[in-house]
């Protein structure tokens, strides 16, 4: 029963990694660029969602919506002031760009919120339900988790399918150049591209704090190192392998705290990863590009 | 070509010694403030990583985001040297050279353990596989316990600092995620410019030779240098070790700066700062890392007295300065008067003869 319990903690801790982990591999994607301010935005959306719900005291749907709202204007605004201009600057600029925009994003919450921990109550309730005679229980949060992740995969995989915009982001994706010809608005897909990454990492944020309320200008940037990481495993620029990636690396730290080691769990879950990019060098489900020479 | 690789050189050296000098007739006649004489050793330590690191990601052309890592190598192995070998060794300076040896040969071993496996990955696999090997070191150094005896060194591992099984006299040197505490202060303003004149000069000279060129050479096109028979896994895990013996030397010289030390001091964002510092100085030019660390080292400090927001502003200019440098518009002026500045500069050549 606990083996079944550690499962389920994991699918949810790792549904939670999949749904940032998204954001990540569609601005890799489409963009080219490594986005490490997204961890912050995370951070952002919980504390919109935090103020909404603890302070002015409104319903926490609304809360939820307002702080995705707030996070798809962020991603916006921050497209558009920092990443827009650098569009054909060489990769590692752009990487510490989006270096600055977490720095920014970090001290400014420092400075409006300091960094004293604020406790989260969780949107979706702390009661959990009882199985097989009260011997397995499960959280409800982590059964919301697990179903609002696989309701936005299920989404986006429509989205990214069979609309339009989403057919403008995959071609965007696989060649820039060639896609404009066709007609389609380049710099408004990209910016399209980072408002869903951006409302994501605002449901991310939701969700984490509400199965870890402690939240703190700092939240972000472990998770966002760690869905990274997933966007990886799972072979990035690729929607399914950031799910897979994402839960599989949920799963594997929670089993690594509760049957290796708690101070090891991070180190365990890096070494499964070097592990597996060896093997497949380009993620799970990464395909591989033929060098033309 | 060769004559301007060679002004460069000679212009590097220059600029340090003569910062060297600078900074010691400022701090001979106390004209230079407390914090900032405490940085000195933190600026030395954060120029050498920028120029090791610039020689992994400037000159072999590979992201690395793990970098503190092996500073956090060199830096425990250092110390435990330098602390456990206090009675054979009473001269300091010699103590010291021993720790950085010492912390430069751990780290090289185990940027030759990363560097077997995460070199065979190209691009931002390779970049994650570091970050990884990063947190890795990071984890297994919290859960890391050293003590000393008359018989010797203890480890211990996953377990606290009893059962290292200590003798009588025996001290605990790394305590588990407590670190490293009364660290002896053996560093030196001189010996971090010591230290920095020795990397410049490793690194320098390894980027002016034959293996320098096939490392560049595998940076600018890896298919074509493998076509001239150039080995890939030897000159890339040539750059990369050096590079991170570099670090290790820094680590030790850090630590040795300060009384205690954790290794959660070595994270993720430690080895941001110091790509910053390589980004902003300029991928592959040396000066530029040196410049730029130590200017971005003592901005923070520059900025106290916007206290709260200093950070801030860090972000910001960081921003600004990268927007700027990479603005086209901004980019041609710059070109056009660089021209115009040749051009007229050679006119006045040719009026002379």
């Amino acid at each position: 029963m606990s083996f079944l319990s550690h499962l389920i903690s994991g699918v949810s801790l790792g549904s939670i990694y999949a749904i940032i982990a998204l954001g990540y591999t569609m601005v890799y994607g489409i963009a080219k660029m490594l986005n490490f301010a997204h961890g912050d935005v995370i951070m952002v959306g919980a504390y919109a969602c935090f103020f909404i719900v603890s302070r002015y005291g409104m319903s926490p749907l609304l809360g939820v919506l307002l702080s995705v709202a707030v996070c798809t204007l962020l991603g916006i605004l921050i497209e558009r002031l920092a990443y827009k201009p650098l569009r054909a600057a060489p990769s590692l600029a752009v990487l510490i760009t989006a270096i600055g925009i977490s720095y920014l994003l970090q001290n400014s919450a420092q400075l409006l919120w300091t960094s004293n921990p604020k406790v989260f109550t969780s949107v979706v309730g702390a009661g959990s339900l009882k199985f097989a005679g009260g011997r397995l229980s499960i959280s409800v949060t982590a059964i919301v988790t697990i179903v609002i992740c696989a309701v936005i995969m299920l989404a986006l995989t429509w989205f990214t399918g069979k609309t339009k915009m989403g057919k403008a982001m995959r071609a965007c994706s696989e060649d820039k150049g060639a896609a404009q010809l066709m007609g389609i608005n380049v710099n408004f897909t990209i910016s399209m591209t980072f408002a869903i990454g951006s409302a994501l990492a605002a449901i991310a944020g939701v969700l984490l704090c509400s199965a870890y309320p402690t939240l703190m200008p700092t939240t972000g940037s472990m998770p966002g190192i760690k869905a990274f990481t997933a966007a990886v495993f799972g072979g990035i620029g690729s929607i399914p392998g950031a799910l897979l990636g994402g839960t599989l690396l949920g799963i594997i730290e929670i089993f690594g705290k509760a049957y290796i080691s708690t101070q090891l769990s991070d180190a365990i879950v890096f070494a499964v990863l070097i592990i597996v990019l060896l093997v497949k060098p380009t993620g799970l489900l990464g395909t591989r590009i033929q060098e033309k020479v | 070509m060769r004559t301007t690789q060679k002004r460069n050189t000679w212009f590097t050296y220059a600029l340090v010694i003569a910062a060297f000098a600078i900074t010691q007739g400022f701090v001979q006649s106390g004209n230079i403030t407390s914090t900032l004489k405490g940085q000195l050793v933190p600026i030395c330590a954060y120029v050498v990583m920028a120029v090791s690191l610039n020689l992994t990601v400037g000159v072999l052309g590979e992201l690395s985001l793990g970098h503190a890592g092996f500073m956090s190598v060199g830096a425990f192995s250092g110390v435990v040297a330098c602390m456990s070998l206090a009675d054979a060794i009473p001269s300091e300076p010699i103590r010291l050279v021993v720790g950085i040896v010492i912390g430069a040969v751990c780290a090289g071993l185990a940027g030759v353990l990363v560097g077997i496996p995460v070199l065979r990955l190209n691009g931002d696999y390779l970049a994650i596989v570091t970050l990884a090997f990063g947190e890795i070191i990071k984890n297994l150094i919290n859960c890391l316990s050293v003590g000393v005896d008359a018989r010797g060194l203890h480890f211990s591992f996953l377990s606290n600092a009893s059962a290292l099984n200590l003798g009588e006299g025996g001290k605990i040197i790394i305590n588990g995620p407590m670190g490293i505490s009364g660290i002896p202060k053996l560093s030196t303003f001189t010996a971090g410019f010591i230290l920095i004149l020795v990397t410049l000069f490793i690194v320098m000279n390894l980027v002016n030779s034959r293996a320098g060129r096939a490392i560049m050479a595998l940076r600018d096109n890896r298919i074509a240098a493998e076509s001239v028979g150039i080995p890939i896994t030897k000159y890339k895990l040539m750059a990369f070790v050096t590079s991170a013996a570099l670090a290790g030397a820094a680590g030790t010289l850090y630590a040795l700066n300060f009384s205690t030390i954790v290794a959660s001091k070595f994270n993720f964002n430690t080895s941001i700062l110091i790509l910053v510092y390589v980004v902003l100085g300029g991928l592959g030019n040396i000066w530029g890392s040196v410049v730029a660390a130590t200017v971005l080292t003592i901005l923070p400090e520059m900025l106290r007295g916007f206290n709260d927001y200093r950070m801030l502003l860090y972000a910001i200019v960081l921003i600004l300065v990268m927007l700027a440098t990479n603005n086209v518009r901004i980019r041609n002026t710059f070109h056009t008067l660089r021209g115009r500045f040749k051009k007229t500069s050679k006119e006045g050549a040719s009026d002379e003869q």
